[in-house]
């Protein structure tokens, strides 16, 4: 009978990204004892990809921003699915949560009076992000860890959580492995935050390290939570296409933002040629006035490049697909063009867009100071995931609690950029803050927190069944890339009704495989091993986005159905909800978004 | 370039271990993490390795490739003589976990013993400061650093002579830098420099500074000024006479 090492906290936070960590410090603040358990080292969560920037309405450099316009921008890129309580709550929070990591160490770029600078991004009205040159997730995630080490939580590094445990509806803890020795952990815990990150490895081309098998929402999934917006998955349009091995890698919208443009092969900027109507008015209609924009105007109009991060993707995918691509199956985005305007624009760019050009130099052996980039759409973020209370970011399970990427509702059917890093410490901090109070709670009413010993050994069994099945079974590696390769052709950025439905055979073909898979070697630091036990999470959410993906019949923010191709009123009033039946099967439903309240309806008439 | 080429890698754990050798096609633009990645998954499913962002950000794949400590993302293997087998190895200055993963928990240990940040009281009543982007500047070099630990790997004080104990290395004296010089700091490290994580024993060979795949002149710009403040503080001449007297 496998033995566990047990632990116990009062709040466990599963993830050590930016939303985890914040939680943990939170929840610790609030007098809690705190358990972190992640998947990687400390420090090395995705968070440190994040490179553009933190979205707050902190005003420094446009003084005309605030909330209110905050909170409309973060609306009308999301198509008004959003959980509009979130929007409110994140538009509010923001700056004081910015301030938070100046206060904690973060060094942010200045503006001249010495003062947070904050720049332009794709859908913000004004210039908002907080940022470090293009390395801004990286600050972010290293002020927090050094924030945190201090603070007493006790960090369990490189462990693969199994499973939820869950007693009398409650949950009370978690289950899984340390990679390191292959040994099974107990953590028990009054409530536990999931903050898991995204889901970028069900595809073949990602922005998304391994860890990205969205195992969160699988966790919750499987303990009975419901998932939401899961139909929505953010393609960004700016990955690296060459060279192969380096496909996906992202590319910062930043570069568009200190006037970086988009052209084909013919070298036309082919952005100009569709504006949707929701953004003709805050558009320029000119190379000239987009310029402007991007040094700063404030009389300007937004350049086309600059429109939201799914209506960008599509258009270079219409671009390739009729054959004005690059060589590399992409298109070209060029900041090397700004010095016809610029004096010095060479030092400009290495200062701006430090790791960009250190990217491109050292993998693609390309200057981007004097040459164009390569780029085309990759997957990059879920905008859906487990579907939390706006407020305390419970979700329908009692005392588990989600932030960060792996919750849904801040970004509706398409995220801003730059709301992704505001999102982690504005949520964390309220799931960590509230996980405590729950935990606070429980713990003077005397409720249960029993484990179920029987579903501990089930689940540890289950996790050592791919070594009985040895190198006769299948490879982990293989069903991981298959499954990739269907999810991207059949479930990408264009879907409809026929491909989603040989999706979804696929899917259950690969489960069956699955089932079979078979590793060879021990149990310590064990590559197979990790990538078969991922597969389940992985499953999960793959059926999830297809089953939601077809239920909705239009197309709005990420969701692009060619047999749907417009939006639908009705539609715009739904979520689609994602949970498990009592048989196990996957259930979707729809859910009619609750009503806006009248002020904040009135924010939104009066910005549109 | 070649169609394909062989890596001899170290494989075992702390009882003991050799080099085992694989060839796998290999094509333009590969990095050798890649390379490993091709035999991982379909020759050897389970080599241990660790690797994240594959973008060199978040310095999870740090490993000795031809005796150089290196990020096995950002080597090309353009760079690499393929007709000779590539060499990969676990970093030799931590203690060997399987493979090519090390345990690092020492670095993540140590950091703890260096005082935390302390900012100064705020400068207005908003709750905010002011720096100028100059000030910010100085000290943003040393946050670049993406904890690779390879810096910590080439550092003899660490790799030969084991000094774990009583040194904290060159990335920690960065991570210290980037404390006492931040514009905001109020804490004083100085003493804890020279007594507990005896920043005397570096002696100054630039060898993490060549290693560092972010490119930060730890040498000249982290360490020796914070040797300055040492000396400045304890071994002062003019201030000794002083007691004397």
């Amino acid at each position: 009978m496998p033995e566990f090492q047990r632990f116990s906290y009062d709040v466990l936070v599963i993830g050590a990204g930016g939303a985890g960590l914040r939680a943990a410090i939170e929840a610790g603040a609030c007098g809690a004892k705190v358990g972190v358990v992640c998947k990687s080292l400390l420090g090395k969560a995705h968070t440190v990809m994040a490179e553009g920037g933190i979205a707050a309405a902190l005003a420094n450099v446009d003084d005309r921003d605030n909330w209110r316009v905050h909170f409309a921008d973060t609306m009308r890129g999301g198509q008004y699915l959003n959980n509009w309580r979130m929007a409110e709550l994140h538009a509010k929070e923001a700056p004081e949560c910015v301030r938070e990591l100046e206060a904690w160490g973060a060094l942010f770029d200045r503006t001249k009076d010495g003062r947070i600078l904050q720049r332009n991004f794709g859908g913000h009205k004004y210039p908002r992000l907080a940022h470090v040159g293009d390395r801004t997730g990286l600050e972010m995630i290293r002020t927090l860890q050094d924030h945190g080490i201090y603070t007493g939580m006790e960090v369990h590094m490189e462990c693969t959580v199994l499973s939820l445990l869950l007693d009398s509806g409650r949950v009370v803890g978690a289950c899984g492995y340390d990679r390191e020795k292959g040994l099974f952990q107990l953590w028990q815990a009054k409530a536990v935050v999931l903050a898991t990150g995204g889901i970028g490895r069900a595809y073949k081309i990602t922005s998304n390290s391994w860890e990205y098998t969205g195992d969160g929402l699988a966790l919750a999934y499987n303990a009975g939570a419901e998932l939401q917006e899961m139909e929505f998955v953010q393609f960004h349009p700016t990955g690296m296409v060459w060279p192969i091995s380096v496909r996906g890698i992202l590319v910062t919208e930043g570069v568009r933002g200190e006037g970086g443009v988009l052209r084909n092969s013919e070298g036309r900027r082919f952005m100009f040629d569709e504006i949707p109507d929701l953004y003709k008015d805050s558009t320029a209609d000119n190379e000239e006035e987009g310029w402007r924009y991007t040094q700063g105007d404030r009389n300007a109009r937004r350049p086309p490049e600059l429109l939201t991060r799914d209506h960008v993707a599509r258009c270079i995918n219409r671009e390739v697909k009729a054959g004005r691509g690059t060589p590399h199956g992409g298109v070209f985005l060029d900041i090397a063009w700004i010095k016809q305007h610029l004096p010095k624009a060479e030092e400009r760019i290495k200062r701006k867009l430090p790791s960009m050009y250190h990217q491109f130099k050292q993998l693609a052996d390309l200057d981007i100071t004097k040459e164009p980039m390569e780029v085309g759409p990759t997957t990059h973020y879920m905008m859906g995931g487990i579907r939390v209370h706006g407020d305390s970011q419970m979700s329908s399970v009692p005392g588990l609690f989600a932030a960060g990427e792996a919750a849904a509702g801040l970004h509706g059917a398409n995220r801003l950029g730059g709301n992704s890093l505001s999102d982690l410490v504005v949520f964390g901090r309220r799931a960590g803050r509230f996980a405590a109070e729950f935990a606070k709670k429980n713990e003077a009413n005397g409720a249960a927190t029993k484990v179920d010993e029987e579903q501990l050994q089930a689940t540890a069994k289950a996790a050592l069944r791919p070594f009985d099945n040895g190198a006769s079974g299948e490879n982990p590696y293989q069903i991981q890339y298959d499954l990739q390769e269907a999810m991207q052709d059949l479930v990408g950025i264009v879907r409809t009704e026929s491909e989603m439905q040989q999706a979804l055979e696929k899917i259950a073909q690969l489960q069956a495989r699955a089932d079979r898979v078979g590793i060879t070697g021990h149990r310590q630091y064990n590559n197979g091993w990790h990538t078969a036990i991922d597969l389940a999470s992985l499953l999960v959410v793959s059926e999830a986005i297809t089953r939601a993906a077809l239920l909705r019949k239009e197309s709005r923010g990420a969701q692009f159905r060619e047999d749907f191709p417009n939006k639908d009123t009705e539609w715009g009033k739904q979520n689609i909800v994602v949970k498990r039946g009592a048989d196990g099967e996957m259930l979707v439903e729809k859910r009619a978004i609750p009503p806006m309240p009248e002020e904040l309806k009135a924010v939104i008439d009066e910005m549109k | 370039m070649l169609t394909q080429a062989m890596f001899r890698i170290w494989r075992g754990d702390p009882a003991g271990g050799g080099f085992q050798d694989y060839v796998t096609p290999v094509e333009e633009g590969m990095v050798v993490l890649d390379a490993v990645h091709r035999i991982q998954a379909q020759q050897a499913p389970d080599l241990a390795l660790r690797w994240n962002c594959k973008a060199g950000k978040c310095g999870s794949c740090s490993a000795e490739i031809n005796g150089m400590p290196k990020l096995m993302c950002m080597t090309r293997l353009s760079n690499l003589n393929l007709e000779m087998p590539v060499i990969l190895e676990p970093m030799h200055t931590f203690p060997v976990i399987r493979d090519l993963v090390t345990d690092v928990s020492w670095n993540f240990r140590a950091k703890k013993t260096i005082k935390e940040f302390k900012p100064r009281s705020p400068d207005l009543p908003d709750g905010t400061w002011r720096m100028q982007q100059a000030d910010v500047e100085r000290v943003q070099e040393f946050r670049k650093c993406i904890e690779c630990f390879l810096c910590q790997d080439v550092c003899h004080v660490l790799r030969e002579h084991h000094k774990e104990d009583e040194f904290i290395g060159p990335r920690l004296l960065v991570y210290a830098a980037a404390l006492e010089m931040h514009p905001l700091d109020n804490e004083d490290r100085v003493s804890d420099l020279r007594k507990k994580h005896n920043i005397g024993y570096c002696n100054i060979t630039t060898c993490c500074r060549q290693v560092c795949p972010e490119s930060i002149t730890i040498t000249e710009n982290a360490i020796i000024p914070l040797k300055e403040r040492v000396v400045d503080r304890f071994f002062d001449p003019l201030k000794q006479l002083f007691h004397i007297l």
